[in-house]
């Protein structure tokens, strides 16, 4: 493969990407497409931006090998990237620090964001009160009730969260809302989106401020080991966290890349969010990607058990990824997530989120059948608080 | 010549703007959509735009939202929304019908066949609201090859570029989104709305339509001053939904429609 140098000038994975939405919407696209350009060609930004994520966000953080879990499954050794002890928790906050920054670059006063486990939400809140701008996340009905302790810390924060009421009432909802916001006010408005998805420049820009996970791990890896790992998982909602591990590594043809999507309650139930595993190509929110679809082209409800990974669509890069074969896509069931996290939890002392949960699955699942010098990079994209209702629930305990 | 152009033509005769109105294809019932065309056309409505309903439409307000969802609900299909115009065209041939939806049903479908059958049904013009010029070209020209008008959008925060580009590849008409929001929002500053539409009309070679935030007939009145034609939505829309049956659908059209019809009836002060 030649070095992989994608989008191009449109936003173009190969037939992925690039931009549909509402006309009213270009020019302002144009904008931050130029802003950002700008932005990542001047020292000044990148130096804030360097300094923010170590002062105010927490790193580098760790590669942490987890021991006990790797002898106790036998067979590679399984490294963990750290994401959860960033501020707030999740990998996130990365990219909200680095669109918060540019925000005030460009002189807007008043951000939006949709969430859907809420950690994004919660980001994008923490750094608009550290930056002193006004907030507002939307999140689908269902995820409020589902992620009341998120919903609370945004509140806390500041910021205020509408609750989106239209179509499933989840995270594909709140995008179309928080889309229809900026189409309104987009003259003083701009909108943080959370994952690699919407119109270009959204998938690059959020990727480029992911991609601190993916440079640390390597170097980490490198200095701990003594070479790269020989396979990175991360799970994919959106497929943020995914591809901030991964993209460091798309050129190093030796490191498999596998992305885990929620298999929900099975594939075969239809009740699942793994576009890339089932679905086909189309067009949602501003960009060509696999989608979750039925034979008319409508958008499919999606299930599962971790609100972040509840999305009927994907990053457009990962589906160019996948389709060149650079990255594997695979699912983990609500089931095999659960026990993941119960794992971890017993057996190295850290609580994940139930969407990392999902990487962690299958990352257990293949471990065993691994040489024990052989290495496994987990993005361990946050941390489990969030999720407590929810396990405690299944357990029938009402906290 | 395509019945879109006719009508413009006849028209500019007159020297007034386009009454059109919007429905929701399969809103307030599966069996309202072709009876509430006709009364449409009969109560004054020079050109119909019927919505195909979408899961996702991002475009749209509360109004329209609701009406997809509803419309959905009852199991409306794009080649439902097809048939009905070909049931339209059975006693109607003169009226110009344009679809207007999203991309990613018509590509479920797939271009060439959906741009085949609605040339086939008697379908004038189409409008993608996420389907801009850029990412378009092979569409608008499946769309023409067909002899259906590839429509474009154009909005307040256009530049010149795009206004260039949507001239090189829009027919039949441009489609002027009056305010930055989404159908259903309050427009105020329609003096601003109408200098910029003469302008556009003068650039593009094509006529132009005004949509969003119309919503009576002094607007209706007011905006057909200056434009080729006026686009009145949600306000139409969200009369048919508390409808409870087809023919008092059709009633509140119609009263609906005649209390525009007389509104782009006088004659424009520029030509
Ligand atoms: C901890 C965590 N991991 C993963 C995700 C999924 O998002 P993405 O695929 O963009 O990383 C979320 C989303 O909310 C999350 O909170």
């Amino acid at each position: 493969m030649d070095k992989y140098e994608l989008p191009d000038a449109m936003g173009h994975y190969g037939p992925y990407g690039g931009r549909f939405v509402a006309e009213t919407l270009i020019p302002a696209l144009d904008e931050l497409n130029q802003a950002y350009q700008e932005a990542q060609a001047d020292p000044e930004f990148r130096a804030e931006l360097h300094s923010e994520l170590r002062q105010f966000v927490g790193r580098p953080n760790p590669l942490y090998h987890a021991e006990r879990i790797s002898r106790r499954l036998g067979g590679a050794q399984i490294y963990l990237k750290r994401e959860d002890l960033n501020h707030t928790g999740a990998h996130k906050i990365n990219n909200a620090v680095g669109q918060a920054l540019l925000a005030r670059r460009m002189g807007k006063k008043r951000i939006i964001a949709e969430t859907g486990a809420g950690q994004h939400g919660v980001a994008t809140a923490t750094v608009a009160t550290r930056y002193g701008m006004e907030c507002l996340v939307y999140m689908g009905e269902e995820d409020i009730q589902r992620q009341s302790s998120n919903v609370f810390r945004m509140r806390l924060l500041g910021a205020q969260v509408a609750a989106v009421t239209s179509g499933t009432r989840t995270l594909k909802d709140a995008l179309n809302e928080a889309l229809r916001d900026w189409v309104t006010h987009v003259d003083n408005t701009f909108y943080v989106i959370g994952t690699v998805a919407g119109p270009h420049p959204y998938p690059a820009m959020v990727r480029d401020f992911h991609r601190v996970i993916g440079d640390e791990a390597r170097a980490q890896c490198l200095e701990l080991t003594g070479r790269l790992p020989d396979v990175c998982v991360a799970c994919v909602g959106g497929g943020s966290n995914a591809i901030g591990l991964f993209y460091p590594f798309i050129n190093d043809q030796s490191v498999r890349l596998i992305g885990v999507e929620a298999g929900g309650l099975g594939l075969s139930t239809g009740q699942h969010a793994a576009p890339l595993t089932s679905g086909r190509p189309g067009v949602l929110h501003g960009n060509r990607t696999y989608l979750m679809e039925d034979e008319d082209g409508q958008i499919l409800p999606t299930h599962s058990i971790s609100a972040g990974l509840d999305y009927p669509g994907v990053g457009p890069e990962h589906a160019y990824l996948k389709d060149i074969g650079r990255a594997e896509y695979v699912v983990a069931t609500d089931q095999e997530a659960l026990q993941a996290f119960h794992e971890l939890c017993r057996t190295e002392g850290i609580i994940p989120a139930l969407e990392t949960a999902h990487a962690l699955a299958h990352a257990f699942a293949i471990a065993p059948g691994m040489r024990s010098d052989q290495t496994i990079i987990v993005n361990l994209s946050g941390r489990g608080d969030k999720d407590i209702h929810t396990v405690a629930a299944l357990e029938g305990i009402h906290l | 010549m395509s019945r879109l152009t006719a009508m413009f033509a006849l028209l500019q005769q007159k020297n007034r703007a386009a009454l059109i109105p919007f429905i929701t294809a399969g809103d307030p019932s599966l069996t309202a959509t072709v009876p509430l065309m006709h009364a449409l056309v009969e109560s004054g409505a020079d050109a119909i735009e019927l919505g195909m309903p979408f899961s996702d439409p991002m475009a749209d307000g509360p109004s329209i939202q609701r009406a997809s969802e509803r419309a959905l609900g009852r199991g409306v299909k794009l080649r439902m929304v097809l048939e009905w115009v070909r049931e339209f065209r059975h006693s109607n041939q003169q009226t110009p019908v344009i679809l207007m939806g999203y991309l990613n049903p018509l590509e479920a479908m797939g271009m060439a066949t959906f741009a085949e059958l609605a040339a086939e049904v008697g379908v004038d013009g189409v409008i993608v609201v996420d389907l801009t010029p850029e990412e378009g070209r092979e569409e608008s020209a499946l769309l023409k090859a067909c002899g259906v008008d590839p429509i474009f959008l154009l909005a307040p925060t256009s530049g010149a570029a795009r206004v260039q580009t949507v001239r090189e590849l829009g027919s039949g008409f441009v489609y002027y989104v009056s305010l930055r929001g989404i159908t259903g929002a309050a427009q105020s500053d329609w003096p601003e709305v109408l200098k910029r539409v003469g302008e556009l009309r003068q650039a593009l070679a094509l006529p132009v339509a005004i949509g969003f935030g119309i919503r009576d007939a002094g607007t209706v009145a007011r905006v057909a001053q200056g434009a080729d034609a006026v686009v009145v939505g949600s306000a139409l829309v969200e009369q048919l939904a508390d409808c409870r049956d087809d023919q008092t659908a059709v009633q509140v059209a119609k009263i609906f429609i005649q209390g525009l019809a007389d509104a782009v009836q006088k004659p424009r002060s520029i030509q």
